[in-house]
């Protein structure tokens, strides 16, 4: 028996990356992304899970356009951080827990979720600036072994809303199956509302994204039953990225607890969110 | 059932099937430059790199001279297409700019004015 402790949302926009690389993060444009962020990394270094769960997208760096899997789990010991064309991150490399993973895999099949292995896999922005918003300073490791989940959500048709929260609550129950007592933090990544291409770009709805971060926590349902097409009017066409954050809530409790939430407005062309939830909140009718 | 699958909403790319096959070779293209030696070669001989991977005369086109628009419509995908921008040094605001016929200057301003809400 394992416990999912918390669950994070956040943004993955590569810059945010770029800008605690570079030391920027204390530079005005910076500044106020980063001090939202703090109360949930100083809430996430008192409670390091045993492992964590990671669902996000690859950025055609770790897939090429041959073969696109609709969801995919890593089954490594390692992952490499991706050079993304203009060299890697000076990350660490991140470490697997296999065991894990294909524990997961089996009892996701048996629900009914084929899901695409990696037995190698280099990871890019969509994995290690979560990982970066979580822990800012890894030193030589990350915090704990962390598991990939990889959806896609590039190339249409993307997986259904619904979908992703099904997938989220199978995640759920196969975690709660796993013996050893170990305890879990689960990261939904992507959004929020951006586009990147079209005249359209530098799309950004404020609302939606204020709607998307009350009712992740408080009425899941609602957005799983957003569809893709209105995900991208009302996110952007990059903005559907936020159905990732679904796998997340679906693998948490009916009732959560929010630790933290912040918002800003941008990260280079994104506007970006964090949500912070403890699971560990007892669920009353 | 074709038309089913397209998302009509002006001013957006959606990278459906029609799409992904007419950019597929041009967007391996793209996908190569994460290698540094194919970086290199590449930048080398650009057209030789374009008729390898099977470019059409188009793409082609659009890929020497640097044409983000005309590399959108035929077939790419931002993410593929930003690899090409990153190896040139321009950002992905740079591109908005491109996208949107604003200035990088400009398009930074509006991003940091809230963004785009009006579209």
């Amino acid at each position: 028996m394992s416990d999912v402790i918390w669950g994070l949302a956040t943004s993955h926009v590569p810059s945010i990356g770029a800008a605690m690389d570079r030391g920027m993060t204390d530079q005005p444009v910076w500044a106020p992304l980063f001090e939202g962020y703090q109360p949930a990394r100083d809430w996430l270094a008192q409670n390091i899970p045993d492992v964590a769960i990671l669902v996000y997208n690859d950025h055609a760096n770790g897939v090429d356009p041959d073969i696109v899997p609709t969801f995919a789990i890593g089954a490594a010991e390692r992952y490499r951080v991706a050079d993304e064309g203009f060299g890697r991150r000076a990350v660490p490399d991140v470490v697997g827990d296999p065991d894990l993973s294909f524990h997961l895999l089996h009892n996701l099949v048996d629900e009914g979720f084929d899901l695409t292995i990696f037995q190698e896999l280099d990871v890019d922005h969509g994995f290690t600036v979560p990982l970066s918003v979580w822990t800012p300073d890894p030193g030589d490791a990350w915090p704990c072994p962390v598991i990939p989940i990889m959806v896609n959500v590039i190339r249409y048709p993307q997986p259904t809303a619904a979908r992703c929260y099904e997938l989220g609550k199978a995640l759920g129950r196969a975690i709660a199956s796993y013996q050893g007592a170990r305890t879990v933090g689960i990261l939904g990544t992507g959004g929020m509302s951006h586009q990147l291409a079209g005249s359209r770009a530098g799309f950004i709805n404020v609302d939606f994204d204020l709607m998307f971060l009350e009712s992740i926590e408080k009425d899941p349902e609602k957005l799983a039953s957003l569809s893709r097409e209105e995900l991208i009017r009302q996110a952007g066409s990059e903005g559907i990225e936020l159905i990732m954050w679904l796998v997340m809530r679906g693998a948490l409790s009916e009732q959560v607890a929010n630790v933290h939430t912040a918002y800003h407005v941008p990260a280079s062309n994104t506007a970006a969110g964090l949500a912070l939830f403890d699971n560990r909140v007892a669920q009353t009718d | 059932m074709t038309s089913q699958s397209r998302v009509e909403l002006p001013g957006t790319y959606v990278f459906d099937g029609p799409t992904s096959r007419r950019g597929h070779s041009m967007n391996k293209l793209f996908m190569s430059l994460i290698d540094e030696g194919l970086r290199t070669e590449f930048l080398a001989d650009e057209s030789a790199y374009c008729a390898r991977f099977g470019l059409s005369e188009e793409q082609t086109t659009a890929v020497l001279q640097r044409d983000w628009q005309a590399m959108l419509d035929l077939g790419g995908s931002i993410f593929y297409v930003y690899k090409l921008a990153m190896l040139d040094g321009l950002s992905m605001q740079y591109l908005g700019g491109v996208f949107t016929g604003m200035s990088e200057d400009d398009f930074k301003a509006a991003m940091l004015a809230g963004g785009r809400t009006d579209v």
